[in-house]
């Protein structure tokens, strides 16, 4: 080819010339050019071999249907469209046969941003922009996006009108209920912009949303349509007006409609010579002005010859005898097709509206416009089939003199030809949708914007059927192909998911700690010190509880506070045991089920006053209780005078655990009788404690004797080196969640989701004694159903491996005595420091009548075998605890 | 697979199906052309010489859940009744091309299943070895290991969430899912079952408490047994004969990258962070994520949880970062409390149903309708999905495959 730059004309700048490469050949354009146009204009017809046959490919469009011109941009090799990219200096491009290297990384934060708007004007062309004139005018906010980069200059009411927002290069993505735009604004490039975030995400909802989206152009299928120098008639009229190019040196115009006509004309007036106009209509339309170009009406083009690029076209009537008609041969290396236009209406699909065939307006459109969506301009004409750009009478396919289909594509981007519909249709595929996919027309990164409606052309014209009758069509977001980053957003590292400490955590870091991720919680899990292993570490810290004093930060778990008038009545239906009978400055360990009667979570509850209860919940639960306690509260007890506040975050909490807690607790509360008849175990005081006025409960998740300490979040870190400096002389030892672990379950305490999956009862757990027989609660109905009461349900109990140093993993398989399945699991497996041995809890198929005997467990491939005993296997008698 | 007969061979022109009128009657109506109710009638013709059978479908087949999914194929259940039929299917699955003659592009190319916490690595652990008794194949992974299989995750301990470590099942992988739909579609057709499309069932035909037929878009038909295959339709349908299911029906939304060079070999899912991802054959990722958590009917779900789920796929592979999304959609999925399917007799003669896969079906295709075909022609079901009865809901029985509940103190 053929292309050439004009002397004049475009919107180019020729004084600032820019360099570019592709693929490694150094070429030259003007500031203003796409690659695509810089290419043209340097007469490169290839631009790509097409991805299966590998045939020679050239630019066709000029905008996001361009199904061939792909590039992929150095130095990352993002894969672009050349249409769409700007020419800047120094720009290296590399062609893409239809599939992209893999692109590198890039690290660039997008950011999402929220917007309101009373009115949306999607496309920024001149109906665009009367449309926002006349909304500016109404007043309100308003919003104008324009995909494409060339938005001419604002007109002068829109430049400093208030509200007004003008966002060039953002195309809208997607359009979504309650007319949601999502949008994705290119930012590089933009004066004065912020390059930081490259890129940007709007969320705009809308009352109204305009489509100024104007209309796209369809190729036609006929053989050999693929060759470079065929291109769409429009297009070839935007690289004339806007780019100052000429696509070719002789032309011929290919049109159904009377929109290329005017191509045809300024081709030749920019010096092109155009050879003929060929019409596929016996009678153009009321604006086809040839202005003395030949013109062939009732004609189309058969077929083309050319090597690389196109060498001449073959035309012939298009009533005759395609078989012995001898086709006009006219030599041109362009040939500018018009098959139709099809409004760019594929926003309204986005959210449920089908776009139909219109055989009024030969395309595919709405006759009813969903509720608060406008459509103008092009896109309104072409949709009513009024204007030039209306193709009333299309032609789906060009029959080839030899009745072969094997070169009539459909799918550029694909290599998809008319012979894989027909294939299709042999296959006894009668559904476009089938036919999509099996030939894969539609599929690529043009979206198929060229290919779409002329699939289903040829397949009603192959059919024998009409395209009203293959039904509507739907289209999916996004509407051009969006970064994965771009929709990710800056939500990376912290931002994915916020991470919440405690206010106790410096103390941590600075103690050493290891920490754990629990739901958004960083824990600390254990604090090695110099040279030691975790697990050495763990050993250490839960002899401290055991032997001396530990403290622990417990401030993650979830707290609510219950109050109101009916409070006891709440809590007693939320757990299994009573509460409402509680005494004022107790506590008791609840239960909660779920309605099918499955453990959900439990904790503690302490009766602050009468009508004022204070609820702990697992760190993990805390979210998940509360929005369970609020369901029933407001959906099936409204009666209820209760309220629920989480309160998680308001107190800061550390146990103190360890036969020396007693001791340190006296130091710090002076005023506090500490002596087990006064603070006996399950009760709760309040009292200052290193002068910070504090919440004590007498509680254990150890099986010590112990406390857990609480006070308003912001003395959290005071209260930790509080006690840590009041028990430096008693070794006070900060001990982390894995120590926890170890401890509780030596002394046999479950941890929900750890002991639990959902399968689990309190009666698996042999906490059947906190289900109350005196009252309802939830998940009560639930547990009298026959797999719920059956003897070989799995069944909390312990597992000692013969060797006392035999790690056994959490998790491993415990085995039937033969055939394959699973009779139960390990849940937990520690090395006890306390025992002077491995241990191990588990849930096996009726563990408890088998406890004394032995089972195995899968570790490794290996079975091995494992003692059932109780569970408790510290302090069974609670003295420590108690004492 | 190689060298045998695929759709896309350009000289294949042998017919898949035919179009054929629907007749009064059929010995069985199958509701629904979604992969399970056409493996159903596969089996029905196959195994049990039952041939006079009607697949109705209201759109085109293939076009439900079945065409929108995407493909993983796994057997590494947790429980012991959910591994024997996933691993049923498994094996099925194995033998697939050469049984329906037809080229169902099936890829072994292993599962990671990955952790994220102490408890991810606890509970996939747990399930390891729970396959291990159950004769499926799974490995643990720790994060070297992992990142020597699959070169492009990130494993460092800077991400929010960071790898742990994961399980592999290397009999795991994809397929191509319209290619089992025509597949079956075929082979099913072949031996003489109708499968009429455009013809949505309205309502049923009944005697007493007995079902004798459809009412449907193109007329009544007569049905010795009338078999419902209707996915997230299926509660709006048992609804008509005022049977509630323990369903609820949400949308699951995936999409697909641009086509690029092959650079990720496996399927890797992770829970946690909800985002699944492989990369087809083609050259686009296909990625999916966590149900969307409303209900609904409407094939769309909401764009936060696509963001989302692309978030947390750069974080794990920041290499997709560039890459470009292409195309989302949403399928409407039937979840049952249990995350278990219930496939068996309902409590009206001649009725049966075979829905609650929710977000995991795909896989089961062939064991789903081998076993859906069983019980509708014996009207007993078939030892695997014995346990997968709607009874269960009564009686407690559940399969909770849920996993965990997440918690931990
Ligand atoms: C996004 C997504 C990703 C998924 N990923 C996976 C995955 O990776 N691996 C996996 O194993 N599973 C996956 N699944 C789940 C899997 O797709 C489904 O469980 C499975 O396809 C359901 O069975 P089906 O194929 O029979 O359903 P469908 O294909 O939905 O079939 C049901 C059919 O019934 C028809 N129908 C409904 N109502 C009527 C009526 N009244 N009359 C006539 N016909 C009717 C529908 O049109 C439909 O064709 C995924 C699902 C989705 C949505």
């Amino acid at each position: 080819m053929s292309g050439w730059r004009l002397a004049h004309g475009g919107l180019i700048d020729r004084s600032r010339p820019v360099f570019f490469t592709f693929d490694g050949r150094r070429l030259a354009g003007f500031s203003g050019d796409t690659v695509a146009s810089a290419l043209l204009a340097n007469g490169v017809d290839v631009v790509a071999r097409s991805i299966k046959l590998g045939r020679p490919r050239g630019i066709v469009a000029a905008g996001t249907e361009e199904p061939n011109a792909l590039i992929a941009v150095e130095p990352g090799l993002a894969l672009r469209r050349a249409t769409e990219v700007e020419l800047v200096d120094g720009l290296a491009v590399r062609s893409v046969s239809g599939r992209a290297p893999a692109p590198a990384i890039d690290e660039t934060p997008s950011e999402h941003v929220w917007h309101h708007a009373d009115v949306v004007v999607v496309g920024a062309g001149a109906a665009g922009l009367t449309a926002a004139q006349d909304a500016v005018a109404a007043g309100g906010r308003v919003v104008l996006l324009e995909g494409g980069h060339a938005a001419g200059p604002l007109p002068d009411g829109l430049v400093d009108a208030a509200d007004f927002v003008f966002l060039p290069r953002t195309v809208a993505v997607g359009r979504f209920d309650s007319n949601m735009i999502v949008a994705h604004e290119r930012r590089r490039g933009t004066p004065g912009a912020n390059t930081a975030a490259r890129d940007r995400l709007w969320h705009i909802r809308a009352r109204d949303v305009v489509l100024a989206t104007g209309a796209v152009e369809r190729p036609l299928v006929f053989a050999d349509n693929d060759r470079p120098g065929i291109m769409l008639a429009g297009s070839v009229g935007v690289y004339l007006q806007r780019y100052g190019v000429a696509a070719g040196r002789r032309a011929v115009v290919f049109t159904a409609n009377d929109s290329a006509y005017v191509v045809a004309r300024d081709l030749q007036a920019a010096g092109v010579d155009v050879v003929a106009i060929v019409d596929t209509r016996v009678r153009p339309g009321p604006t086809a002005d040839a202005g003395g170009i030949e013109v062939l009406s009732g004609h189309v083009v058969a077929g083309t010859t050319g090597d690389e690029g196109l060498a001449s076209v073959l035309i012939v009537p298009r009533d005759g005898d395609a078989d012995r008609a001898s086709p006009t041969v006219v030599e041109a290396d362009l040939l500018a097709v018009s098959g139709g236009w099809d409004p760019a209406l594929r926003l309204l699909a986005h959210t449920g509206a089908r776009l139909r065939y219109q055989p009024s307006a030969g395309t595919y459109g709405v006759t009813e416009v969903p509720p608060r969506v406008r459509i103008t301009g092009l896109a309104a004409d072409v949709n009513g089939g009024v204007g030039a750009f209306s193709t009333l009478d299309p032609v789906w396919l060009v029959p080839a003199p030899d009745g072969s289909l094997d070169r009539h594509f459909v799918d550029l981007q694909r290599d998809a030809t008319a012979a894989d519909i027909r294939r299709a249709v042999d296959a006894g595929m009668r559904s476009p949708e089938h036919v999509k996919r099996f030939t894969t027309i539609g599929t690529g990164n043009d979206q198929g914007r060229t290919s779409g409606t002329n699939e289903l052309g040829v397949l009603a014209a192959l059919l024998g059927t009409t395209l009203e009758q293959l039904g509507p069509t739907t289209f999916r977001t996004p509407l051009v192909p969006i970064p994965m980053r771009v929709l990710g957003g800056p939500y990376r590292g912290e931002l994915f998911d916020p991470v919440r400490t405690t206010p106790i955590h410096g103390s941590h870091v600075a103690a050493g700690a290891l920490f754990e991720n629990v739901g958004q919680w960083k824990r600390a899990w254990a604090y090695p010190r110099e040279g030691e292993s975790f697990d050495d570490a763990v050993l250490r810290e839960c002899r401290a509880v055991r032997e001396g004093v530990g403290i622990m930060d417990v401030s993650t778990l979830g707290k609510i506070d219950v109050q109101g008038p009916d409070a006891g009545a709440f809590v007693d239906r939320v757990y299994t045991n009573r509460f409402s009978t509680l005494k004022v400055g107790s506590s008791r360990y609840g239960l909660m089920l779920r309605a099918d009667g499955m453990v959900f979570d439990d904790g503690t509850a302490t009766r602050l006053a009468d009508d004022h209860f204070h609820l702990t919940t697992t760190t993990g639960g805390a979210a998940a209780v509360l929005d369970w306690l609020e369901e029933w509260l407001q959906t099936e007890w409204p009666d209820l005078r209760v309220r629920l506040t989480s309160v998680t975050d308001e107190w800061a909490g550390v146990a103190i655990a360890g036969p020396k807690s007693r001791e340190l607790l006296a130091r710090l509360a002076p005023n506090l009788d500490v002596s087990a008849e006064a603070f006996p175990f399950m009760t709760v005081r309040n009292e200052y404690l290193s002068e910070l006025p504090a919440r004590i409960f007498r509680i254990s998740f150890s099986g010590e004797l112990s406390y857990e300490v609480y006070v308003k979040s912001w003395y959290g870190r005071a209260l930790w080196d509080a006690i840590a400096a009041a028990g430096a002389d008693l070794d006070v030892t900060p001990y982390g969640t894995e120590a926890m672990h170890v401890l509780r379950a030596e002394k046999g305490y479950v941890i929900v989701g750890q002991e639990t999956d959902g399968t689990v009862t309190a009666a698996d757990l042999g906490l059947d004694w906190m289900l109350s027989k005196r009252k309802w609660f939830i998940g009560l109905g639930a547990l009298d159903r026959p797999h719920l009461t059956r003897p070989d349900r799995r069944q909390l109990v312990g597992l000692l491996p013969d060797d006392p140093d035999l790690h056994v993993p959490e998790g491993s398989a415990l085995l039937p005595s033969g055939g394959l399945g699973t009779a139960g699991n390990v849940t937990s497996s520690y090395r006890s420091a306390a025992l002077g041995r491995t241990f191990a809890l588990g849930l096996l198929a009726g563990g408890r009548a088998r406890i004394g005997s032995r089972v195995d467990a899968q570790v490794a491939g290996w079975r091995v075998p494992l003692d059932i005993v109780e569970p408790v296997l510290w302090d069974p008698q609670n003295e420590r605890r108690d004492g | 697979m190689s060298g045998r007969r695929q759709p896309l061979d350009p000289h294949l022109v042998e017919r898949l199906w035919r179009t054929p009128a629907p007749k009064p009657a059929y010995d069985v109506v199958v509701v629904g052309a979604g992969g399970h109710g056409l493996s159903t009638a596969y089996y029905l013709a196959k195994n049990h010489g039952i041939t006079n059978v009607a697949v109705l479908e209201r759109g085109w087949l293939g076009g439900g859940n079945m065409g929108r999914n995407t493909t993983v194929v796994r057997s590494n259940y947790l429980w012991d009744q959910s591994a024997a039929i996933y691993e049923f299917s498994l094996k099925l699955w194995e033998s697939l091309e050469d049984e329906l003659d037809f080229d169902v592009l099936l890829s072994q190319r292993g599962v990671v299943a990955l952790a994220h916490s102490t408890h991810d690595v606890r509970e996939i652990k747990r399930r390891v070895s729970a396959n291990h008794a159950n004769g499926i194949d799974a490995e643990w992974l720790e994060p070297a290991e992992l990142k020597r299989f699959v070169p492009i995750i990130n494993i460092s301990p800077e991400v929010r969430y960071p790898v742990l470590g994961g399980s592999l099942q290397r009999r795991g992988g994809i397929a191509r899912h319209d290619h089992v739909a025509w597949g079956y579609a075929h082979a099913a057709d072949r031996m003489g079952v109708d499968i009429i499309q455009n013809c949505e069932v309205t309502d049923f035909l009944r005697d007493g408490d007995r079902i004798t037929g459809v009412q449907t878009t193109r007329g009544p038909i007569a049905a010795g047994n009338v078999a419902l295959a209707a996915a997230g339709h299926t509660s709006t349908l048992a609804d008509r004969l005022g049977i509630r299911l323990p369903i609820q029906s949400h949308p699951l939304q995936a999409l697909v990258s641009e086509l690029i060079e092959p650079f990720l070999d496996t399927v890797i899912m992770s829970n946690t962070v909800h985002v699944y991802v492989s990369q087809a054959d083609k050259g686009e990722l296909v990625m999916g994520a966590g149900i969307d958590a409303f209900n609904s009917y409407a094939q769309r779900g909401s764009f936060l949880i696509i963001e989302r789920m692309l978030a947390a796929a750069i974080e794990l592979f920041p290499i997709f970062s560039q890459v470009r999304v292409l195309r989302t959609w949403a399928g409407i999925v039937d979840v049952c409390p249990d995350a278990s399917p219930i496939i068996g007799p309902l409590p009206l003669g001649n009725l049966y149903v075979n829905t609650g896969w929710g977000t995991g079906g795909f896989k089961a295709t062939p064991a789903s309708g081998w076993v859906y075909a069983h019980t509708i022609a014996t009207g007993q079901p078939h030892e695997l999905n014995a346990p997968f009865q709607l009874d269960r809901f009564r009686s407690g029985a559940l399969v909770d495959e849920h996993g965990a509940a997440g918690v931990a103190h």
